[in-house]
């Protein structure tokens, strides 16, 4: 397997990146799926990683299909399997650096089981979940991280579940790195995603993103800029703020790096052993 | 290396049948009476360079296979019934993007939880039908230990030439059987390897649509950096909804198995020539089948038997041959009559055929199928 190459440094030229004969794109104008991909795409510059050995991996929905517009071996599979698709993508073909982007619905609710094994398993697979709180390609039904109250089509009088804190899910099942970032702070979740890419293991990024089109609307949040300024106050509009009780999502937004747990990486783990039980040492020398 | 002769399970026949094809990665799930695959893999992986992993659920079993084979490794998994349902999705994400990989599945009784340690054969049409839409379907039903071990290869052989997944289906009673058999010398194999896409990468086509229909793959890290996904795509790779080119795209993935039936079908007939009583039979009830009509024959009666190695696509030239004389066609299954619906539109406009069903989870005696075949014959 080829070692994972490197390039010289050199200004971020966001069009080296994606595949412009796809563009215009079809994301709807406020969401920040977009400010999310550019933040990622810096990350892979300044890490100098080929396009040619990274591999994006993306389930169904909005975020399912922001991985195409990469210019990298991009795969966009069954809603919810894309960290199980790039489980097995990472383990047969440890020289790749693989991404998976997901969305709220296809990681926490259809995936979430996935998502929980990747976590312990700790394979060196970085997965961005892009939190945009509803199920935005289907119209607009109410997902795992939809704040209770929120009006959505299928939540009519108003989401009665509460919201799920996806990092501390990450974090309790294991990964090795959890971070949330907002889409206001480009600089920060640049940062974060960046330190998720770096990491020898399995990391969780929240990008708390925002659905202007859908959610926004149907709930009087405003016009994009006014939901992604509500993120940088680092405060949830009037409707988290009144709900002082529910256990599972924060009311103020946590940001960051939120846990760090450097245990062993799987494939190493796994690829250590069977050598050993070759008579081999882990670079496939005989010993 | 030289040709040994031992005893194998079903089961263990077909992961070591996978290792000689050049399987080096599996990913599987707990299920009876599938598990002996896994944890055979689970030791022999390892010592050829494989990787083998226990995934959380039968439907990311499949994905990580997709997601191997997508990087360049054949790769396999290994179910039965309630997991074969729930890797459908998947099976038609491979089979729409392409991806080839082999699901065996032993099949135990059913319906849901059914009766997971006593033989059926009752996914025959989950086989065919089971992800939906148009798809190509390739499913191979060994009869043998020593035939699991063959077919097996041969599904990986299969599965690589065509881009396609390859359906093992097998049986409780062949999964656990104790056969002997001779493994393949490894020298005398016949492995077709995957057409990597080679030359030029810009504008380079993914799914072009090729003289033989399968486009040579892509492989991540080769340069090409493509698109896969499971969207109706046009040669380009990229989703369509263009209603010609979702014709197209459609129309060649089932030709691309439709053109080829001479090299993927594969069947035996035994006493055809001037058989007027035909049973046709597949895997275990083939084996009840193959007495049953020797006997049969032993006693006058112009008995012969058809036994499909590829269910799907079915053998149907070679099965109207086989039934040219004959004047009913007996089909013995483990299931309530799934395979007797294909014969019926092969051949029910000519002959009478009629199904011999058990589906009480036990193989199909020998005596049950002689004595109606001398009951059809008259004697």
């Amino acid at each position: 397997m080829n070692e994972m190459k490197t390039k010289a440094g050199g200004d971020f030229e966001i069009r080296d990146y994606l595949r412009l004969d796809l563009m215009p794109h079809f994301m709807c104008p406020g969401c920040g799926h977009g400010i999310a991909l550019r933040a990622l795409l810096w990350a892979v510059h300044e890490l100098g990683i080929e396009k040619d050995n990274l591999a994006i991996v993306s389930g169904i929905g909005c975020s399912g299909r922001v991985g195409a517009y990469i210019d990298a071996n991009t795969y966009h599979v069954t809603h919810g399997r894309p960290l199980a698709f790039a489980t097995g993508l990472k383990l047969a073909r440890p020289d790749l650096k693989v991404i998976v982007i997901t969305g709220d619905g296809d990681c926490l609710a259809i995936g979430g089981n996935h998502l929980i094994h990747a976590c312990r398993r700790n394979l060196d697979i970085t997965c961005l979940m892009l939190n945009n709180e509803v199920y935005g390609m289907t119209g607009g039904q109410v997902s795992p991280t939809t704040a209770e109250t929120r009006l959505t089509t299928t939540t009519p009088s108003g989401n009665s579940e509460p919201a799920f804190d996806a990092c501390k899910l990450a974090e309790a099942a294991g990964a090795g790195l959890v971070g949330r970032e907002v889409t206001m702070q480009t600089p920060a979740l640049r940062t974060l995603i960046k330190a998720g890419l770096e990491f020898d293991g399995f990391s969780f990024l929240e990008v708390m993103s925002d659905c202007t089109e859908i959610y926004g609307r149907k709930n009087d949040l405003g016009e994009s800029a006014e939901m992604i300024m509500a993120q940088k106050s680092d405060m949830r509009p009037e409707a988290y703020t009144t709900i002082t009780d529910q256990p599972f999502r924060p009311n103020r937004l946590v940001t960051g790096i939120l846990a760090q747990n450097d245990r062993p990486e799987y494939g190493a783990t796994y690829r250590r052993q069977a050598a050993a039980l070759r008579g081999e040492n882990a670079d496939g020398e005989t010993s | 290396m030289t040709a040994t002769l031992q005893n194998l399970h079903g089961n263990h026949a077909c992961a070591m049948g996978a290792i000689a094809a050049g399987c080096r990665f599996f990913a599987g799930y707990p299920i009876t009476p599938s598990s002996e695959i896994a944890e055979r893999m689970s030791r022999e992986l390892p010592l050829v360079g494989g990787t083998f992993v226990q995934m959380e659920d039968e439907i990311a079993s499949i994905a990580a296979i997709l997601g191997a084979s997508s990087g360049g490794i054949k790769s396999m998994t290994a179910t039965s019934g309630p997991g074969f349902s729930l890797k459908q999705e998947n099976i038609g994400l491979a089979a729409a993007a392409e991806i080839p990989c082999v699901i065996a599945n032993v099949m135990r009784g059913g319906p849901s939880t059914g009766t997971p340690t006593r033989p059926a054969q009752g996914d025959i049409m989950q086989a065919r039908w089971g992800s939906h839409g148009d798809r190509p379907v390739i499913a191979l039903t060994p009869a043998s230990v020593k035939e699991v071990y063959d077919q097996t290869i041969r599904a990986f052989n299969l599965s690589e030439r065509y881009r396609t997944p390859v359906v093992l289906l097998f049986d409780q009673v062949i999964s656990h059987l104790l056969e002997p058999i001779q493994l393949a010398d490894s020298a005398s194999l016949h492995l077709v390897e995957r057409q990597w896409a080679t030359g030029a990468s810009a504008d380079f086509a993914p799914y072009a649509s090729t003289a033989d229909g399968v486009p040579p793959m892509p492989r991540p890290g080769d340069g090409y950096r493509t698109h896969t996904t499971g969207l109706t795509h046009g040669e380009d790779g990229f989703p369509s909804q263009d209603p010609t080119i979702v014709t197209q795209a459609t129309q060649r993935l089932l030709d691309k198995i439709e053109n080829h039936r001479d090299d993927i079908e594969a069947y035996e007939c035994h006493d055809t020539d001037d058989a007027e009583v035909l049973v046709v039979a597949y895997g275990i009830s083939a084996r009840a089948a193959r007495a049953a009509v020797r006997e049969a024959r032993a006693k006058g009666i112009a008995a012969g038997l058809f036994r499909p190695i590829t269910v799907w696509p079915f053998p149907e030239e070679a099965l109207k041959t086989a039934a040219a004389k004959a004047k009913v066609i007996l089909v013995p299954e483990m299931n309530a009559g799934q395979l007797c619906l294909e014969i019926e539109r092969l051949c029910g406009g000519d002959v009478k055929v009629e199904g011999l069903n058990r589906i009480d989870g036990q193989a199909i005696d020998p005596a049950q199928i002689t004595n109606r075949i001398k009951e059809l014959a008259g004697k």
